[in-house]
């Protein structure tokens, strides 16, 4: 019964919510190489939004993943995928390759002097 | 070989969790076997055409096609989980009935078998295509043969042995509590799946955050566990959640509670005139 009702509703909070999706500045970018990550630590202000480009050097897909950001992204062989992250607060946040786990990498976010 | 063997069970136990409670849900209704098992197989033929068009799909919506997929299929199996359980509320007093008199065939046209179906399907293809891309990237990176394959079709019946046993579990709730221990366990599934929904669509740049990591149990339990893993499929369990994905959570409880609510009272009423 409410099958219908329940997507129309969910469909028109999207609607809504995307007009918060305000574009960041520019976006930063993340390279995996050797399965790795380069950089290991990636500097972000604190507090906002920002887009990250994950581009994959090798030939191998691999998958950017981090329980501490919620996000999980399969990133093709060669390929590269977009990523929103933030805003966050002041803190280290852990992530990983899920398909070689020993990858893994820190978002890390400066306090700023309040 | 122990490595694939993890992830292929990781992996596995999260489409084995959700289709050992489908199947418990479903209990009695006529025709559920068939139903599942060809949500399996497409989900497994879905899993393969993920994993190869990757590429693709990650290149659409400007890098954001997959996490937009992501949230499609997932509100899509939040929506069928829905229906089951909106359906059950007012059948399940009748199936509990039905099933003690084992043979019966329960009336009552709309039976939710393609819901059945549909969750089947994106449980085995969102973990199927991982799996896929995972013993991929292990065979290119030269760690391919036997052993991956063995360590593969471990992991795989560990973790439908996990399945089977959670399943089994199940059977042993007595009747008269069976269907409201299946429909809270679907219930909660369905509002797990919703943050993750709602996480992927936050991921995509499509929803605010509004506010990161309110609060972090990753300390008292780290999600990457493999009871942190199995109380995120089962109760949608986040150590940092953002406040989109507990909105999500509690939407979806109550969009789903509360019709269930109305058509077991609506059906209650009605039964008692006329007893079926």
């Amino acid at each position: 019964m409410s099958l219908p009702r329940l997507t129309l509703f969910l469909a028109s909070a999207l609607l809504a919510a995307s007009a918060f999706g305000a574009t960041p500045d520019t976006p930063l970018t993340l390279d995996i190489k050797d399965r790795g990550f380069v950089p290991q630590e990636l500097p972000l202000p604190a507090g906002v939004k920002v887009e990250l480009i994950i581009r994959n050097q090798d030939a191998l897909p691999a998958e950017f993943e981090s329980y501490d950001l919620s996000r999980e992204i399969v990133v093709p062989a060669h390929g590269q995928v977009k990523v929103y992250i933030g805003p966050l607060d002041a803190g280290r946040y852990r992530f990983f390759n899920d398909f070689y786990q020993s990858a893994e990498g820190w978002v890390v976010v400066a306090a700023t002097g309040k | 070989m122990l490595a694939t063997l993890v992830v292929v069970f990781r992996e596995a136990i999260e489409a084995a969790l959700i289709i050992a409670i489908v199947m418990g849900a479903s209990r009695g209704i006529p025709g559920r076997g068939r139903w599942v098992l060809a949500g399996i197989a497409l989900g497994a033929v879905g899993a393969g055409l993920v994993a190869l068009f990757a590429d693709a799909l990650s290149n659409a919506f400007s890098g954001s096609g997959q996490p937009l997929f992501d949230a499609g299929i997932l509100l899509a199996a939040v929506g069928m989980l829905a229906w089951h359980n909106i359906w059950m509320s007012s059948h399940g007093r009748a199936m509990a009935a039905e099933v003690r008199e084992v043979g019966k065939a329960v009336q009552g046209g709309g039976r939710p078998l393609t819901a059945l179906m549909v969750i089947c399907l994106v449980a085995i293809m969102r973990e199927g295509s991982e799996v896929v891309l995972f013993l991929w990237a292990i065979a290119t990176g030269g760690g391919g043969g036997w052993g991956m394959v063995a360590g593969g079709f471990v992991g795989l019946a560990c973790g439908v042995l996990l399945g089977v046993f959670i399943y089994r579990g199940l059977l042993k709730i007595p009747m008269r509590h069976f269907f409201t221990v299946t429909g809270w366990l679907v219930l909660l599934i369905a509002a797990g799946l919703a943050a993750q929904a709602a996480s992927f669509l936050n991921q995509a740049g499509l929803l605010p955050a509004l506010g990161n990591s309110l609060w972090d149990s990753s300390r008292l339990l780290d999600q990457g566990s493999l009871a942190g893993q199995m109380l995120h499929v089962l109760v949608g369990y986040t150590a940092r959640p953002s406040g989109i994905q507990l909105l999500f959570y509690g939407l979806t409880l109550v969009a789903i509670f509360v019709p269930m609510q109305l058509m077991a009272r609506r059906h209650h009423d009605h039964g008692r005139g006329h007893k079926r």
